[in-house]
């Protein structure tokens, strides 16, 4: 696995931001998804955060006020700590097998609210939308922003558009929208600005579960085309608690 | 059991919030005000992270159907205990049948209602902190809470002096924040200067009025933490505050300490902030 030049930096008083070159990139995102995960594995630490080109690592706290030398110290120990284990790491070999998710969406005119717009602005069928959309294999760099919200990468240059100038009050959970160069599931119900092509019947964060968000940063995701009938079927077994997002090994 | 007659403004449940799922999404939430909700724990020797209610701009009613021991601490916004003014930072005994009630405001933006032995509403993703989508969002009238039986209280009534200081000074340490080197000397000084709490202020965040000269792009998507202080575009500043989301594509220019977190969170709308940074 290729290694890069982190920069460390004191997040405040009780956490570390670690961060890779400031670019999108896959093997950027499962280097700081293997790193973290031997982070959490090796040090005792309250909480991580894995963003595109950062993690973010929140330690018991150092220090009360600020007694600034003592921390300074303590910081300066923590992130000798890490550099030895990134390269660690290095020796470890990497367990590149992911899941790929199949998330069925279906993309009927009633969910997929901004489709004709967008064919119109494409110069695109609604059906080559679709496709363009289903056809590809997106990769979850992090979740962020909302409890259970995917960032993917991955989506077909024809269908980066820009978000809608007056962003809707409210967008219902499991709709499926694309902003700028992103795509998404909208995993509760909110305001939003994105371009809404669907909606799927999984839910991606559920708090009644030990294990909430399903997906994991490092995961990859398709969207399976389904029909109205076959989504109200879904919904209804979602419902009742018997659906489980299935998935393939890479 | 707690009551609750009237909600007030916003109340909510808080402990020290939820921690080990950022990376789900998961914002931490916890008591706005934590210097002052561990105090009232650690006065009536609960654990410090145990929950306690907290209410924002007073205003709240509450009535006990069991004996308990109380401790309000944070704002001071004239408790009572029936028609009894109650002191903030002492513990109390109150009885079954007893109510609860804030009247005028006399200092700072939060009290917290600390319970013997902690609010014991549901522990979701192990934490009773109140978030929108992940528990409630906040408490209603006709709302009950369970509370533990009471136990005797050791040996006399602890209190401690209000720490005045917490809702007086309005000075804010902070640290540099991950982008704070890409500024300029000169934008550098602008953060010198006092900032204003503007009406947008809440649980989230917390905007401020007076811009600084601002020419950094924005940053690609990145983990923000409660007390990151963001520059948006225009030049304005947020202070993001306990119920944060957990990623932001704005520069964080500067990060306040754990505890300059609770003194902000004393603070209204209109009143005047000057960042310290150490």
């Amino acid at each position: 696995m290729k290694k890069y030049k982190l920069t460390y930096k004191p997040f405040g008083e009780s956490a570390i931001l670690i961060e890779w070159p400031s670019e999108i990139d896959i093997a950027i995102m499962e280097d700081i998804v293997s790193f973290e995960k031997l982070i959490a594995k090796e040090q005792k630490v309250l909480d991580t955060i894995i963003a595109y080109n950062s993690l973010t690592i929140v330690y018991k706290k150092w220090d009360n006020y600020s007694r600034y030398y003592k921390y300074k110290n303590l910081y300066d120990r923590t992130v000798e700590k890490l550099k030895e284990l990134y390269l660690k790491e290095r020796e470890v070999k990497s367990n590149n097998s992911h899941k790929i998710w199949e998330i069925p969406v279906c993309y009927d005119l009633c969910f997929g609210l901004d489709l004709e717009e967008l064919a119109i602005q494409k110069k695109l069928s609604v059906e080559e939308i679709i496709q363009l959309h289903s056809e590809a294999t997106y990769s979850i760099y992090f979740i962020g922003f909302q409890p259970g919200f995917l960032y993917l990468g991955g989506l077909h240059e024809k269908l980066h558009t820009p978000r809608r100038s007056t962003p809707r009050l409210r967008v219902e959970k499991g709709t499926l929208g694309i902003g700028g160069v992103q795509t998404g599931v909208y995993p509760q119900n909110s305001a939003g600005g994105w371009n809404l092509i669907g909606k799927s019947p999984v839910q991606f964060f559920e708090v009644s579960k030990s294990n909430p968000c399903f997906a994991k940063a490092g995961d990859q995701i398709r969207f399976v085309p389904i029909d109205l009938e076959s989504y109200n079927k879904i919904d209804e077994e979602v419902k009742k608690g018997n659906y489980k997002p299935k998935f393939s090994k890479s | 059991m707690i009551k609750v007659l009237n909600a007030g403004i916003y109340c909510s449940v808080q402990d020290l919030g939820r921690l080990g799922m950022a990376k789900i999404g998961v914002p931490r939430a916890g008591a706005m005000d934590q210097f002052s909700a561990k105090m009232g724990n650690i006065l009536l020797k609960n654990g410090q992270k145990d929950a306690v209610i907290e209410i924002t701009f007073g205003q709240g009613r509450f009535e006990f159907t069991s004996d308990t021991f109380i401790c309000i601490t944070g704002g001071d916004f004239s408790p009572k205990v029936n028609t009894f003014p109650v002191k903030l930072n002492k513990v109390y005994p109150v009885k079954k049948d007893d109510f609860l009630s804030f009247g005028r405001r006399k200092y700072g933006a939060r009290s917290y209602l600390c319970v013997q032995g902690g609010i014991q509403s549901e522990v979701i993703l192990k934490s009773r902190s109140f978030y929108g989508g992940i528990t409630k969002q906040r408490l209603l009238k006709g709302d009950e809470l369970s509370i533990p039986k009471a136990k005797l209280y050791p040996e006399g009534f602890s209190k401690v002096k209000v720490f005045y200081e917490h809702y007086e000074n309005n000075q804010l340490d902070c640290y540099p924040g991950a982008e704070y080197n890409l500024l300029t000397n000169k934008q550098k000084q602008g953060f010198q200067k006092l900032f204003t709490i503007s009406g947008d202020n809440n649980r989230m965040g917390y905007r401020l009025e007076e811009a600084v000269q601002n020419d950094l792009p924005s940053i690609l998507t990145s983990s923000v933490l409660p007390g990151t202080i963001q520059l948006t575009p225009s030049g304005k500043l947020i202070v993001l505050m306990r119920d944060a989301q957990v990623t932001g594509g704005y520069p964080r220019v500067l990060q306040l300490t754990d505890y300059a977190i609770s003194r902000l969170s004393q603070k209204l709308t209109g009143e005047q902030i000057r960042f310290v940074l150490h």
